[in-house]
């Protein structure tokens, strides 16, 4: 698998994303800084999480602007994977790449804890290596992760299967208890429409060894890997 | 207060500065903090009357805050070395030695006043500053802590104080992005009018390569890197080191505005140019900005500095000299690059985004000499900035240490279980949940310990070992008996670090006490000393770097004596470590240590009782310091067996809160005994020193309690693990579901309530 990760100024998960992915592949993803107008041969593009351009417009407004977002726009158009993470995920929503807004969290705070989360389905190279009905739990670390869209918008994730994740109780309950955000129909992550597009709040490069907590972010990669090898 | 320098009216500093120059009456010479003696010396150093901006720097570079004018002459009591120091106090931090070609680089410092008057800027720069001395010296930071102390929970400010201080730290530290994995919140109506912030910073540097501020090289480029300097924080040193009153909020412009993002770039963009040999000092503009870079850069190297403010980028208009020297700017640097490295510099710093001019040149002269618009508004010899500052040896009156309290003198509960419930879910004691899930603790992914636990562990990314980090101190026991409290605060640190299995290596101190021309507060910080003093030396776990922050009193009632320890140790084998979270059913208990039952400045007398224990408390609880390094050493050698499910210490609240606070982390019951001879409520609530609850597999006891006398160390069986209650002698049992509703119960509840 060759992957290449992304780097705003702000960035603050490339690093962990970048062990992640290595740690997977075995080998060291390309860095692409954020003034690059043409990206390396990848399968599979990351925008990492952090706080791009401070966060002090909109979360992802910036970088969204960035000149790499054009060629990252057109590698998606041609059919690469991309993969955007809390940060990556608000830079997803703000170039277009995936539908919807993030908000301030409901509770108008910070939040980091470790969140379950079910996977909605298990047919994508993401999500490959988890089984659905089974919740995970990885952490989530975001002042502004509100998922909102529209009703029509939301119909439309809904019934084209584009809900990649869900925040759920343990016991697998989409809950008001278990939305840490406020978030739309409890959703966590959202797919594009051809399914190669994933923007999520949660941090599946966080929790990759029982050292840590917890190994639930790992499938994520492997499954990655697996189809992209 | 602004300087009218007339740009054509003279080239040097006169004798008489003459009309041109606003007149130095003597309110402008109160008004800097300057008494009328340290007046004279200043006129005495320079041989004449300085001008405005002259006043200006000596008034910063005097004031207590950077000065140590009046603490200098006991902090030099403190044991700084060790085989496993590599720079001590002095410094922008301390780094001890980690093993692997590593050092840990750390400090604590406070930022108390800044906060109550702007909680979320004040906590926020608070944060900013600390992690910037840490990167300064060429480390990336891996862990931030902090120790809160708020009023009462009802006093009308405490709620919006708590909400803005954490929102403040988490800000700060989510966006730069370093995981905050510990700290300490309490509450207490000493803090009312002066609330404390101390934030630590734990940074990790190559052991060669590390980067400090003395200035040498004759000639070379003086370079200001970072944020642009505008007129926030003006004389913020000065408020420092100042007593509030009822105006105080009107110092609000001296609270400076952070930039973390900004500041994530300074870092990337020095460890970028730290890893080009372009370097030969670097220094963060902290209090007092770029005086006190510049004084201390040239004066520690020994040689003079000019500086050409024209070249300074501002962000305001029309800044005068005094402006852009007592600017506190935040997110800039002060660099000496060796000749030639202007332009690696200039690529990077280019690269990020920040400002970068060359503003000066190291010179021989021993002089600090500014130069703005062409004019020389300052120039002055550094020995007189440095070595001149006044250094007071201020009448003490120690504290005379009370009376052990007498135990009968304390009743017992009506019903234990329910004080247990009450204590696990009071302001002192509940779930700080509320506070640290607004702060990043899982980012850079090598968390092991999240907060919740006895310290914060943090594996040393790349390595097979990882860091314990932890701050404490007891503020009742410093005001009830200084010495004792200084000395236990480091204790307890060290106690915190042993409990996850770490060697502590050394601490950081964070000297948080009231206006120092008192002889009683004088006398607390002295005493404070003197324990700190004793107990670092006992467990070779000496301090390497520090703050003190005085004038900590609010129209004239000061604080509680408060001297933040932040302790650091390294576990060798980052798989081998201890939690609170992992006792199992079946498990054997084991407390390590003597219980005698004193309750005397304990939370039972304090919380439960009701009682005024400044006044009728007694002394605080005693601590042997070798029984203490006998009882940690060999709870160390337990948990490096890697056996042992769970281990924590015994603190606050004793021994049935910690046997709480076990069962709550680990969602299981325990039964546990209470020994002989000893009240029952003594047995539960004293705070006896030295001790920590173990839990291993059932089959290990024996093992462990025979090494225990071979050790010398005081050890009994004290229950067994099992269930879903917590049992003991005589009080109804408990369920551990009802204990926790309880302990996470209060933050939320507390913060909601309508203000």
């Amino acid at each position: 698998m060759k992957a290449a990760v992304i780097i705003f100024p702000g960035s603050n998960c490339d690093r962990d994303t970048l062990v992640a992915l290595e740690r997977i592949s075995g080998k060291a993803p390309e860095k692409v800084w954020h003034t690059e107008t043409d990206l390396p041969e990848a399968d599979l593009v990351v925008l990492p999480g952090g706080f791009t351009y401070g966060d002090y417009l909109r979360a992802g407004a910036m970088a969204a602007r960035s000149p790499v977002m054009a060629a990252v726009k057109k590698r998606a158009e041609e059919g690469a994977y991309v993969l955007g993470i809390c940060n990556g995920f608000q830079m997803l929503t703000e170039t277009g790449l995936l539908p919807g807004a993030l908000m301030r969290n409901a509770g108008l705070k910070f939040i980091c804890k470790d969140v379950h989360l079910s996977v909605e389905r298990n047919d994508t190279p993401f999500t490959r290596k988890y089984a659905t009905g089974k919740p995970i739990r990885i952490p989530v670390a975001h002042h502004d992760g509100n998922y909102f869209a529209d009703d029509d918008t939301l119909k439309r994730l809904e019934g084209d299967g584009r809900v990649a994740f869900r925040y759920v109780s343990k016991d697998g309950e989409a809950s008001d208890d278990a939305n840490p955000n406020g978030s739309r129909g409890n959703i966590a992550g959202i797919y594009s429409d051809d399914l190669r597009v994933l923007g999520m709040m949660p941090h599946p490069e966080r929790l990759m060894e029982p050292a840590l907590g917890g190994s639930d972010g790992r499938p994520m990669f492997e499954g990655l890997m697996e189809t992209l090898s | 207060m602004s300087e009218a320098v007339s740009h054509d009216a003279r080239e040097l500093p006169q004798a008489d500065p003459g009309v041109t120059e606003p007149e130095i009456t003597d309110a402008v010479i109160k008004e800097h903090g300057f008494t009328p003696e340290e007046y004279d010396r200043v006129k005495r150093a320079l041989n004449r009357t300085p001008t405005m901006t002259e006043l200006g720097i000596y008034s910063v570079m005097w004031s207590e805050h950077c000065s140590y004018k009046s603490s200098r002459v006991w902090l030099k009591q403190l044991p700084t070395t060790g085989e496993q120091v590599i720079c001590g106090p002095g410094e922008n931090a301390g780094i001890v030695d980690i093993g692997n070609g590593l050092a840990a680089v750390f400090k604590m410092e406070s930022h108390n006043h800044p906060s109550f008057i702007e909680p979320y800027q004040g906590a926020a720069t608070g944060v900013g500053g600390i992690m910037r001395d840490v990167f300064t010296m060429g480390a990336r930071p891996i862990a931030n802590l902090n120790a809160l102390r708020f009023g009462a929970p009802d006093n009308d400010k405490t709620r919006h104080l708590v909400e803005g201080v954490v929102a403040g730290i988490g800000g700060y530290g989510n966006c730069f992005g370093v995981p905050t994995v510990g700290g300490e919140v309490e509450f207490d109506p000493a803090y009312n009018g002066n609330i404390l912030v101390n934030a630590m910073c734990v940074g990790l540097a190559e052991a060669d390569n590390i980067f400090y501020a003395a200035a040498s090289g004759i000639g070379n480029p003086v370079v200001y890197v970072g944020s642009k300097t505008g007129r926030d924080g003006i004389h913020g040193a000065t408020m420092a080191s100042a007593e509030f009153d009822d105006d105080s909020q009107e110092k609000r412009p001296t609270v400076q505005v952070g930039d973390p993002f900004t500041e994530k770039l300074l870092l990337e963009a020095c460890l970028e140019l730290m890893a080009e040999d372009a370097i030969v000092a670097i220094q963060d503009m902290g209090a007092a900005g770029l005086t006190s870079s510049s004084v201390e850069m040239a004066g520690k190297g020994n040689v003079g500095i000019e500086l050409n403010l024209d070249e300074v980028p501002c962000r305001e208009e029309a800044m005068t000299a005094y402006e852009m020297l007592l600017s506190e700017s935040q997110e800039r640097m002060l660099m000496v690059l060796k000749p030639g490295k202007e332009d690696v510099a200039r690529r990077i710093f280019e690269k990020w985004q920040l400002d970068i001019a060359v503003i000066g040149t190291i010179t021989d002269t021993g002089r600090m000499v500014v130069r703005h618009k062409g004019v020389m508004v300052a120039d002055l010899p550094l020995d007189s900035l440095n070595d001149d500052a006044p250094l007071y040896e201020r009448p003490y009156e120690f504290t005379k240490p009370p009376k052990p309290f007498d135990t009968s003198k304390a009743k017992a509960p009506d019903n234990c279980a329910e004080t247990l419930l009450q204590m696990v879910g009071s302001p002192a004691l509940s779930s700080r949940r509320w506070i640290y899930e607004q702060y990043d603790h899982t980012i850079m992914g090598d968390t092991l310990q999240r907060p919740g636990g006895d310290a914060g562990v943090v594996r040393v990314h790349g390595t097979n070992t990882a860091l314990a980090v932890t701050v404490d101190v007891t503020p009742r026991y410093c005001y009830a008996d200084p010495k004792e409290g200084g000395k236990q605060a480091v204790v307890e640190t060290w106690r915190n670090l042993v409990a996850t299995g770490a060697k502590p290596l050394a601490i950081t101190d964070c000297m948080n006490f009231g206006n120092p021309e008192r002889p009683e507060i004088m006398g607390q910080f002295a005493g404070c000393i003197l324990g700190m003093k004793e107990a670092c030396e006992a467990l070779d776990y000496p301090v390497v770097s520090g703050n003190v922050s005085l004038y900590n009193e609010t129209n004239g009632k000061g604080i509680l004596p408060t001297p933040g320890i932040g302790g650091v140790g390294l576990i060798e084998d980052a798989r081998i470590y201890a939690r609170m979270d992992g006792m199992k059913d079946g498990d054997a208990l084991i407390l390590v240590g003597a219980e005698e039952g004193y309750l005397g400045q304990s939370l039972y007398l304090r919380d439960v009782l009701g009682m005024d224990i400044a006044k009728d408390g007694g002394a605080p609880p005693p601590i042997d310091l070798e029984t203490e390094r006998r009882n940690g050493e060999f709870v160390r050698g337990l948990i490096a067996t890697g056996r042992l499910s769970a281990v924590h210490d015994i603190s606050d609240g004793g021994l049935y809160v910690a046997m709480a606070e076990l069962c709550m982390a680990s969602k299981v019951g325990a039964e546990f005994s209470l020994p002989d001879g000893v009240p029952a409520h003594a047995a539960l609530f004293g705070e006896d020193q030295s001790r920590y609850v173990i839990a291993l597999p059932a089959n290990l006891v024996q093992q462990a309690l025979r090494a225990a006398e071979r050790a010398g160390v005081e050890a009994r069986r004290l229950g067994t693990v099992g269930g879903d209650q917590l049992i003991t002698e005589n009080c109804d049992p408990i369920s551990v579901a009802s204990l926790s509703e309880a302990h996470e119960g209060w933050f939320p509840a507390y913060m909601d309530a309508t203000h």
